[in-house]
């Protein structure tokens, strides 16, 4: 059936309170009011306070307490308001949630689910558009997962509360809106893998979250000019699977890493010397690069400069073929 | 120049046994056990500082790369954690030993994450004793969560004693200027979580003193956040230990949580890489050292009739902990960085899998090649 993102979100997490009764859904106005995506919507009212908890404004304490809760063998599932509100809440996410289960030798757990909506092109102030998922893919002990689609959305979550890691969700805030086919009763892929969502020749495109939208339009509007491209879904930004990336470059020669958080050190920098290293023969030009600059997030009337489109991922894959 | 009047953190406290070793009384707690209990908390206390002493003497042998002291703070460990029940879990720091010690931890597990061999010592479950934590504060709000949960669970407040459980969070003096706590303390009281905070106030955050970390005693912070705040001698293990039975229950009972500030002095270093000369004066420890934990308990047994034996027996116990100790830290085996890939997940990755098979590989290689 069709559905919005969130309603796929909402619907992934009612499935998943309804298996276990040991998931937890906590965080800012989650509760009474839904989210401020609606993301939670109704589920306080079906499961109630206790299963669905209003937390006071502490985004440290919604990680911090759901680190407590987790010992007790819970399933904590937090939803941090924006991308740019989960700083207070670096400290427990890096030095407790991601060390635990190492510190302890394998003896604690923590099957904790960070959701996180993130990126920019909705017109947001300041702190509401931003794309710290490089930060979390690069703390060891952390897994990273990202939809790009209802379908996935609805899967992914169940997936991700099911992890007996810690995983950080990042929800394309942007696509939340936008409908798409969500089938209810096929099993889904595996949460660890990536996906050929376009299977192409000429170039690969390499996007997650609401960058593969994107990257699909520029696939479409490419097929005016001849170019066949191959686009992938990561979906999983730590441990990434490079498999089907790998296959995808050794047949077209071109990759662009497409994301909308800055260039330096982020993951089209890993992305990229993988590539490399695994289809150093194979390669036509240098991976290319289509990201947002090395600055702070912009005011929003700036942001369709910012953050990659459809021209300058086409400038690129031209830039790469023209090598 | 801070205005700091230390003056006006010298507040009145709970106290039952003098620095002389003379019990009094308080109108609001007691403690109840009789000789025999008092016994067994001198023990505690002995053995605390045993554990510190030969800890202390393993890293300035080079045998711990560090040591954070307890020395001077056992009465407020002992006592806090002998009002646990079994069932009842515990959030320490990484200087509670005297918590580990209650808790049944074999005090040379304490001893690995100073030696570098491990990074905990201890199954949690087994101790319902989480890993002491290093980042000050942060698990007070673990401690927080998980009492959370047992309200959850339905077991608080249900009358039955076998069932009804608290949680209790140790942190020091500096802790509480970390958001965390004040995090803690708001959503402890708001959800009437049972989780007891238990503030070892021992006058030092490394050099800082208390007084320039709090503008107002420690205690009076409970009220903002509209839970019970308790000031108790630190020093005193009866009333360390009647105060926190009496917090414990009424979160056990379900009517929240409560902190507790005990005022205690750090007798030792901050570490073993500390050197405390340069921040305060001899004659403020000699002050300190009078009002010793474990001296004025031996005076009131011995009043009471505590037999020489007893003294000697414990005596040749915690030489003989001593021996056990030094043995443990030298026979702790070397931590093997190929089966630490093993723990990064629960759920191991292809990468964590390649980095490790790529680490025994070169390893491998290299054997007998250079020496170690």
């Amino acid at each position: 059936m069709r559905m919005t993102m969130v309603k796929a979100l909402n619907s992934g997490l009612r499935i998943a309170m309804e298996n276990d009764p040991k998931v937890l859904l906590m965080g800012e106005d989650v509760g009474r009011l839904g989210g401020v995506f609606r993301v939670t919507e109704g589920l306080q009212k079906d499961f109630g306070e206790g299963r669905v908890m209003d937390s006071p404004l502490a985004e440290s304490a919604i990680v911090g307490t759901a680190v407590g809760l987790a010992f007790r063998g819970f399933r904590p599932v937090v939803e941090i308001q924006f991308d740019g509100f989960v700083y207070p809440a670096y400290d427990q996410i890096v030095s407790q949630v991601a060390k635990l289960h190492f510190r302890s030798r394998g003896r604690v757990r923590m099957p904790m689910v960070i959701r996180i909506p993130f990126g920019g092109g909705i017109g947001a102030v300041e702190h509401h558009s931003e794309s710290p998922e490089g930060q979390f893919a690069l703390t060891a002990g952390l897994k990273v997962v990202s939809c790009a689609d209802p379908h996935d959305a609805h899967w992914m979550i169940q997936q991700a509360i099911a992890s007996d890691d810690p995983v950080v969700f990042m929800e394309p805030k942007r696509r939340y809106w936008e409908t798409g086919e969500v089938d209810t009763e096929t099993a889904p892929a595996p949460l660890w893998e990536s996906r050929v969502v376009r299977p192409g020749r000429d170039a690969t495109v390499i996007a997650y979250g609401a960058m593969v939208k994107t990257c699909l339009d520029s696939a479409r509007a490419a097929e005016d000019d001849g170019l066949d491209l191959e686009v992938i879904d990561l979906r999983t930004l730590s441990p990434l699977d490079l498999g089907p990336v790998v296959e995808s470059v050794r047949r077209t020669g071109h990759a662009i890493v497409v994301h909308e958080a800055a260039r330096t050190l982020g993951l089209g920098a890993e992305i990229a010397a993988r590539i490399t290293e695994e289809c150093f023969y194979s390669l036509e030009s240098p991976v290319q690069r289509v990201t947002g600059y090395d600055m702070p997030y912009p005011p929003s009337r700036a942001e369709h400069e910012f953050l990659p489109g459809l021209d300058r991922i086409l400038d690129a894959v031209d830039r790469a073929r023209a090598y | 120049m801070n205005q700091v009047n230390p003056a006006a953190h010298e507040v009145p406290f709970v106290q039952l046994l003098t620095p002389d070793g003379q019990r009094v009384t308080d109108a609001e707690h007691s403690f109840d056990g009789d000789r025999a209990a008092i016994e067994g908390l001198y023990r505690d206390l002995v053995m605390t500082r045993r554990v510190d002493v030969e800890a202390f003497a393993l890293q300035r042998h080079g045998e711990l790369g560090l040591w954070p002291p307890a020395l001077g703070q056992e009465a407020a460990q002992v006592g806090s954690a002998r009002a646990l029940k079994a069932h009842d879990y515990a959030f320490p720091t990484y200087r509670d030993h005297g918590v580990a010690w209650a808790r049944g931890v074999d005090p040379s597990l304490l001893l690995g994450v100073y030696r570098g061999t491990d990074l905990g010592g201890w199954d949690p479950a087994d101790h319902q004793l989480a890993l002491p934590n290093i980042i000050i504060g942060a698990q007070t709000l673990h401690a927080t969560g998980y009492a959370m949960g047992l309200t959850l669970e339905g077991l608080v407040g249900t009358g039955d004693s076998e069932r009804d459980s608290a949680v209790i969070a140790y942190f020091g003096d500096g802790a509480t200027s970390e958001g965390d706590v004040s995090e803690a303390l708001d959503w402890a009281a708001v959800h009437q979580a049972p989780v007891v905070f238990f503030c070892e106030n021992n006058h030092y955050a490394i050099s800082l003193p208390a007084a320039n970390q709090s503008h107002v005693p420690i205690v009076q912070r409970a009220a903002g956040f509209g839970l019970p705040g308790v000031r108790v001698d630190g020093n005193d293990v009866l009333a360390c230990h009647a105060v926190t039975q009496r917090a414990l229950q009424r979160a056990r009972d379900g009517q929240g949580p409560t902190l507790i500030e005990a005022v205690t002095y750090r007798m030792g270093a901050h570490t073993t890489s500390d050197d405390p000369s340069r921040y305060r004066e001899a004659a403020e420890v000699a002050e300190w050292k009078a009002k010793d934990p474990i001296d004025r308990v031996r005076l009131l047994l011995e009043a009471e009739g505590t037999t020489p034996e007893f003294f000697a027996d414990l005596s040749a116990e915690a030489d003989a902990l001593g021996v056990h100790l030094r043995q443990a830290c030298q026979n702790m085996p070397e931590p093997d960085l190929a089966e630490l890939f093993d723990h990064v997940f629960v759920e191991s990755t292809v990468e964590n899998q390649q980095q490790q098979a790529e680490y025994v590989a070169w390893r491998a290689s290299i054997e007998g090649s250079v020496s170690a």
